[in-house]
């Protein structure tokens, strides 16, 4: 399945880029404003599947770079990669840390285990919206 | 506002199980969105509704103004929201491809599949 | 202790590797862990003797108050040392008798895990872990015994031996809870120190009969007897170490363990020995008129089972006494006659006694060995077999009941066990040369260590009672009678009554043994037309009305239509919901209309037609453009009422399903009614129930309120402890982030599926 008309190729090279953007946005101020690895995740999903209907599976397969099933797979990493330091300090599983790292200047950079847990949660949502779609289109060709 | 949406719920759930129960195979894939709708609906519903007091804290504070509404369902319905998503894709596919071995829609048509 | 217990389960798991290694000797190998358990058995005799009994704890779960405990004392111990010094023979035997099998390694695992149960079982003292080991000497005997899995007969007596055994051990589960119930404590130890009277107690009759189901179908008692016969298709270190000298006395250890507390009673005792009687004849009886040589030592042994069970259920002193004596004595000379009669059949190549003769020449070991075994079997000196005869008709003669009738049974089936003694050790190796499928030889060593230790063990115990007597079995006779016994054992008693009984059972057993080949065909007839009535075939008619049963009830309620299960799912549940909103709650049906703005009034408006027109239209376009109507009334319902995240991801997933459904439903065929306007009016009416009773339900629950909300604890600790603004997400991610993990392994289940599906189908079109 592939879309041929111009608008659709043009409007998605313009707003994938734009839409991935405001993923990463959501996904990082989601913590504290609506938003989120789901939330991110789905928007993510849909600039690849716009693109997808644009220019087809195997050019989305290009553009991903891994395989969504790879996606996925990293995506369950991440949050398992997130209940370590918990495991380490002896605590419950999943119980949040926190660090703060000083950057140049005033700022500090918030780092989190729940940050490290959400972007699993983005990456899975992402890898597995494009498993269903991908494959989807593929089978039909 | 509850109340209203109680007869709402009501109705869905009646349309979802109602479509759940034809023979045809595509109308039980919408019963089943309209059932998951009608689910996250409920839990929001039965735990209240408020109005415009999303449960967000302001900058800087570390309890919210005043009273806001309850975050504990919503979290739950997001859950649900995204899996119920997964399911349905599911069952799509899974559909689909019972459709290409069977060769019907018609579930009445399928009892003996697994024999 | 532990380890002891658990040790065969390890070498089990590691046996296949030991078996790579050692080739040929695995089974010396592995010998050595059963001979160093009996070496520790033995170290703890003094122990046990000086102080009665030890408990050794391991807490397993403590909630549940199952705990590993241990009890150590006489009787346990006899059984341990049985189990452990007999399944050292059994695993040197086997790997000789198995030599080349391409499953030895995974015989070995079984038999290992089969010996750590059966210790598991004689040592625990917990009653639920003591059931646990019980159900997996069960399963072990099945996995055993269906060790020839290729041959059709094998599986079949195994699966009997499964059911008969496990459905007893349904009924001792509920026995042993009972049991616990009426004496308050799951510890056996406890249960034994206690002087309640439990047969006095209201659950007594039940928990015995209960109890005895499970032991009566473990040790074959009449009518459950005819498992074990049909057992012998497993192979023979199999039969000689479960099916005679251990399995098959899990029921007679838990009765002689629990006869200090429950043998007050009478239907203990009536029972134990009717049913004992019946099995002690029955077996005698049966074994003199087969011919293959297993099932002939497979019915003897049923008479031994009913033997022991008499002499609990007689439970005088003496009888106790002559009970642990035939106990040792008869695992002495079973497991060596079946690991003779391995080595007959190994050597010769058939099961047949009446198709063996004169084989003393070509095997005279075997022979000897035989012989020296098959005395203690008929009960005649000097071996350990004569004392425990001896004890067993003085015991019957001083019965404080029946003593007649019990009398006169234990004597004719010594009649018939001698001419069974002479059928195994004569029959085969006297007489004239008879030819037979091989060309027999002297078995291999590691086929005769065994049994030849064994027999001479039973010849040193009857030349020396007091060796044995004096180690363990007076204490082993006190823990089965709950207080101290002094014992007498000693080969010559003089001339009394028993002594001329036996004499009598002896001349008698050897006329009629003459008379063998005449006779046992008649026998047979008989016994083949009888058994139509036999508890046999009433095993095969409960079989067969099972699934007789099982394809009806499928037939009406797995039927196939899920429209059906559907409808019948939704209508009971929601009944049962309905009914208990009536009775406990109350309806309510309440609508207040002033609390909506209008444009809330639109937005329910807009879900209620899009709901109703998915349902009623007959276009798929319709229906899925309606379904994105709904969903995004729910996004809009979401964001009004404070709740952005939701509205969010409402939207973005209904986008994402609209792309979904046009990728995969329109290559479905177009909407046709393909229900009757009957069918259409009743699945109305049970939706529109279902409805109502939501509504009602939601109603209801707006007034009330069970449980005080956790959710002040998320509100209030969002900032401090989360760290974030936004409540919601931090549930998502700290707080239940444990439920989130678990939801997107589920979204990547899905995801695996439906590519697992896809894939599946470009295969399939490979290979059309």
């Amino acid at each position: 399945m592939k879309s041929n008309t111009l608008i659709l190729h043009t409007a998605a090279l313009f707003i994938m880029p734009l839409q991935l953007m405001f993923s990463v946005f959501l996904l990082f101020r989601g913590h504290d404003e609506p938003g989120g690895g789901f939330i991110g995740g789905l928007v993510a999903a849909g600039a690849f599947v716009l693109y997808a209907f644009a220019f087809g599976s195997e050019a989305t397969r290009r553009i991903l770079r891994v395989a969504p099933r790879d996606l996925l797979a990293a995506g369950l990493l991440f949050a398992i990669v997130s209940t370590i330091p918990a495991f380490l300090s002896g605590q419950p599983m999943l119980t949040a840390h926190w660090w703060e790292l000083p950057l140049p200047g005033e700022n500090y950079l918030k780092l989190s285990t729940p940050l490290i847990f959400d972007i699993g949660v983005y990456a899975t949502v992402l890898g597995t919206i494009m498993t269903f779609v991908i494959n989807l289109m593929e089978s039909d060709e | 506002m509850e109340s209203l949406m109680a007869y709402v719920v009501g109705i869905l759930f009646a349309a979802a199980i109602y479509m759940m129960l034809r023979r045809s195979i595509v109308k039980l894939v919408i019963g089943l969105m309209i059932l998951s709708n009608a689910a996250n609906l409920l839990i929001f519903v039965v735990s209240g509704m408020t109005r415009g007091a999303p449960p967000l804290l302001p900058e800087g504070a570390d309890a919210p103004l005043g009273i806001v509404a309850d975050p504990l369902p919503q979290a739950l319905i997001l859950t649900a929201i995204v899996i119920a998503f997964g399911v349905l894709a599911f069952a799509v596919v899974l559909i689909r491809r019972a459709y290409e071995v069977v060769g019907t829609d018609d579930l009445d048509q399928m009892k003996d599949t697994d024999t | 202790m532990l380890l002891a217990v658990l040790s065969g389960f390890l070498l089990a798991i590691v046996a296949p590797a030991l078996h790579r290694i050692s080739g040929r000797y695995i089974g010396w190998v592995l010998a050595i862990l059963p001979a160093s358990l009996t070496v520790y058995f033995a170290s703890l005799i003094p122990d046990v003797r000086a102080n009665g009994s030890l408990v050794l704890e391991y807490a397993w779960m403590p909630g549940l108050d199952i705990s590993l405990n241990f009890l150590v004392d006489g009787l346990s111990l006899v059984f341990a040392l049985l189990i452990s010094g007999i399944g050292t023979f059994i695993l040197i035997y086997a790997g000789a008798y198995l030599a080349g099998h391409k499953y030895l390694a995974r015989f070995f695992v079984i038999m290992l895990s089969f010996m750590a149960s059966m210790l598991g079982l004689v040592l625990s003292d917990n009653l639920i872990t003591l059931f646990v080991f019980w159900e997996l000497t069960s399963i072990t005997s099945y996995m055993l015994i269906g060790f020839n899995h290729e041959d059709m007969e094998a599986r079949k007596c195994a699966l009997q031996g499964l059911f008969v055994t496990v459905a007893g051990g349904l009924a001792l589960m509920a026995g042993l809870v009972l049991l616990a119930i009426m004496s308050g404590s799951y510890s056996l130890s406890e249960i034994l120190a206690s002087d309640m009277a439990l047969h006095e107690h209201a659950f007594y009759t039940a928990a015995v009969i209960c109890i005895l189901a499970g032991t009566f179908t473990k040790s074959a008692q009449v009518p459950f007897h005819f498992w074990l016969p049909n057992a012998m298709a497993a192979p023979t270190p199999v039969s000689a170490f479960l099916h005679s000298a251990t399995m098959v006395k899990a029921g007679i250890y838990l009765m002689a363990r629990l006869n200090p507390s429950l043998g007050e009673g009478e239907l203990w005792s009536q029972a134990l020995m009717l049913f004992g009687a019946a099995t002690m004849f029955t077996g005698a009886y049966l074994a003199f008129s087969s011919t293959g040589i297993k099932k002939v030592l497979a019915y003897s042994t049923i008479m031994a089972l009913g033997t022991l069970t008499i002499l609990i259920g007689v439970g005088t002193e003496l009888a106790l006494t002559a009970f642990i004596c035939f106990l040792v004595a008869h695992s002495l000379y079973k497991g060596a006659l079946f690991m003779i009669a391995g080595a007959l059949d190994h050597e010769t190549g058939t099961k047949d006694i009446s198709r063996m003769g004169g084989l003393r020449k070509s095997m005279p070991a075997t022979a000897v060995i035989a012989c020296l075994a098959a005395l203690s079997l008929a009960g005649l000196p000097p071996v350990f077999g004569f004392i425990a005869k001896e004890l067993l008709l003085e015991s019957l003669l001083e019965a404080p009941f029946w003593s007649v009738g019990l009398t006169v049974a234990a004597v004719a089936s010594a009649v018939l066990i001698v001419g069974v003694a002479g059928l195994v050790a004569i029959k085969p190796f006297f007489g004239s040369t008879a030819n037979t499928p091989k060309t027999p030889h002297e078995a291999p060593f590691g086929m005769l260590v065994g049994p030849g230790v064994l027999s001479l063990i039973a010849l040193l115990f009857g030349l020396a009672p007091f060796l044995p007597e004096g180690a363990l079995l007076q204490t082993a006779v006190g823990s089965v009678n709950g207080s101290p016994v002094e014992t007498h054992l000693a080969l010559w008693h003089g001339v009394n009554v028993p002594l001329v009984l036996s004499m009598g059972s002896l001349a008698l057993g050897l006329s009629l043994l003459a008379g063998w080949r005449r006779i046992q065909p008649t026998l047979y007839a008989i016994n083949t037309s009888g058994a139509r009535f036999g508890p046999e075939a009433g095993y095969f008619r409960l079989m067969e009305g099972i699934t007789i049963v099982a394809a009806w009830q499928t037939r009406v309620l797995q039927n196939g239509v899920l429209g059906l299960y559907l409808l019948l799912l939704v209508a009971v549940t929601f009944g049962l919901t309905g009914y208990t909103l009536l009775t406990k709650q109350g309806i309510t049906l309440a609508l207040d209309l002033t609390d909506s703005h209008f444009y809330e009034w639109g937005i329910a408006l807009l879900l209620l037609a899009a709901a109703v027109f998915a349902s009623a239209t007959h276009s798929r376009l319709g229906s899925v453009a309606s379904m994105g109507v709904l969903g995004f009334g729910v996004a809009l319902t979401f964001i009004l009422f404070s709740a952005p995240d939701l509205g969010i991801t409402q939207l973005l997933v209904e986008t994402l399903t609209v792309i979904l459904l046009v990728l995969v439903l329109f290559k479905l065929p177009e909407f046709v009614n393909l229900s009757s306007p009957f069918e259409r009016y009743r699945d109305l009416a049970v939706a529109a129930f279902a409805g109502i009773v939501m509504t009602l339900l939601i109603l209801a629950s707006l007034d009330v309120q069970y449980f005080e909300t956790i959710s002040s604890y998320y509100v209030e600790n969002s900032g401090p402890l989360g760290h974030g603004r936004n409540i919601v997400n931090v549930i998502l991610v700290d707080f239940r982030a444990l439920d989130t993990l678990g939801e997107i392994f589920v979204l990547s289940l899905a995801a695996l599926g439906v590519l697992s599906m896809i894939k599946l189908k470009a295969e399939d079109q490979h290979k059309p």
